[in-house]
């Protein structure tokens, strides 16, 4: 059996460590919308990302999107999160693991035609970890991209 | 008060004994650190030469042999921390309190490596050393606690009155561990979701899952290692005056 004046401690912190779980969940809650990263695509095309201010967008490169329309550095792609598009221009060197069919986070702005004109773009990896021999025994479609 | 085998209880409370924690320790030491070295040269030897590359990002995921064991140690570490911290506070055990605030340095070691390696793997996967988004953010405020706790000890002069302050602190900040483990689900990220932690079967081939488990398993038991070296360092301090430091000392003479 346990002591009173123990149990009182162990109900104190009890409340204690519960207390601080629900403000922090309250806290976290409020401020959920700041603390995501970016933006989706269906964010943007209904209007939810911010007009002429910087901000950032997350999607996966459509496979086939990718092209290069100028000789100079611009390539131009387009964004999914697998509901609605966005095109997205950038001018400038791309991460190595930059590639159709993986996700990707630009940071940047819409202009006026709802294009949005990256700064920055980071590429982010996916959870899986396997050789390449079993990535090719998974594939079937012959159009993954490999590389840029 | 719960349904613990009488076995148990008696370890525990003769664990819980300074003099016998001590020799018990000293025992188990040589045997801890021969489970170490084979679990990390295992890992190594099948993380960075038997594992094949990877899919996509080649050679370079081989720093998740170091970079997820640590962070799942810096989490792991905090948990123990606020336990033995609880485990202090109400049932008043020296050993409980050592306990704590000896995990601190290590756990805040560990949460060091895990954004430091991060920070390296993020540079050529991600293109940037760093973001501000929730997964990164909550496991930089997780080395801040551990800093928190170090500096609150040290701060106190009286050790038995900081074990409890130390404690409280570590228990407010146990809410941000779910918080680091949820991010990458709760929150858009540039951080990727769970591989191995999830409900699903890990997105990892089972020949580079091995090595990983393997050296999860070597970074349990390097904690087990330096939490004893440092709680029988720290016991030895407390108990400095006490009739069975004396004894052991003439008797080591």
């Amino acid at each position: 059996m346990m002591k009173p004046a123990r149990k009182k401690r162990l109900i104190l912190i009890a409340i204690m460590v519960i207390g601080a779980g629900i403000a922090t969940g309250f806290a976290l809650k409020s401020f959920n919308d700041n603390l995501m990263y970016f933006f989706s695509t269906t964010d943007v095309v209904d209007g939810k990302a911010p007009k002429d201010a910087l901000f950032r967008l997350g999607g996966m490169v459509i496979k086939g999107s990718v092209e290069r329309p100028g000789d100079g550095m611009m390539v131009r792609f387009k964004l999914t999160d697998f509901s609605k598009e966005v095109t997205v221009e950038y001018t400038g060197i791309l991460p190595d693991l930059f590639r159709e069919g993986q996700g990707i986070v630009a940071h940047g702005k819409l202009n006026n035609q709802g294009v949005f004109i990256a700064e920055e773009v980071l590429a982010k990896h996916d959870e899986n970890y396997m050789p390449p021999e079993v990535k090719d025994s998974l594939k079937n479609k012959p159009t993954e991209g490999k590389g840029q | 008060m719960f349904l613990v085998p009488d076995v148990v209880v008696r370890f525990f409370h003769r664990m819980a004994s300074p003099p016998h924690f001590y020799s018990f320790t000293e025992r188990l030491m040589p045997w801890l650190v021969a489970i170490f070295v084979l679990l990390t040269a295992a890992g190594l030897y099948g993380g960075l030469y038997l594992a094949p590359a990877d899919y996509q990002q080649g050679d370079s995921y081989r720093i998740i042999y170091i970079h997820v064991p640590s962070a799942w140690m810096s989490l792991f570490i905090y948990v123990v921390m606020a336990i033995a911290g609880a485990i202090g506070l109400i049932w008043r055990i020296k050993l409980a309190e050592i306990v704590a605030i000896s995990s601190a340095p290590i756990g805040a070691s560990f949460t060091f490596i895990a954004l430091f390696t991060g920070s390296l793997w993020g540079k050529p996967m991600w293109g940037t050393w760093w973001v501000w988004d929730a997964r990164l953010t909550s496991e930089l405020i997780l080395l801040f606690l551990y800093l928190g706790v170090i500096g609150l000890y040290g701060a106190i002069d009286d050790k038995r009155v900081a074990s409890k302050a130390v404690a409280i602190l570590a228990l407010v900040g146990v809410v941000n561990i779910p918080v680091i483990h949820y991010s990458v689900e709760w929150w858009n990220t540039l951080h990727q979701g769970p591989t191995v932690t999830k409900m699903d079967k890990p997105s990892i081939h089972v020949s580079m899952l091995i090595p990983l488990l393997l050296m999860a398993l070597s970074f349990k038991f390097y904690y087990l290692i330096a939490l004893l070296q440092r709680t029988r360092l720290e016991l030895l301090r407390r108990e400095r005056n006490s009739q069975w430091v004396k004894t052991m000392v003439l008797e080591n003479k």
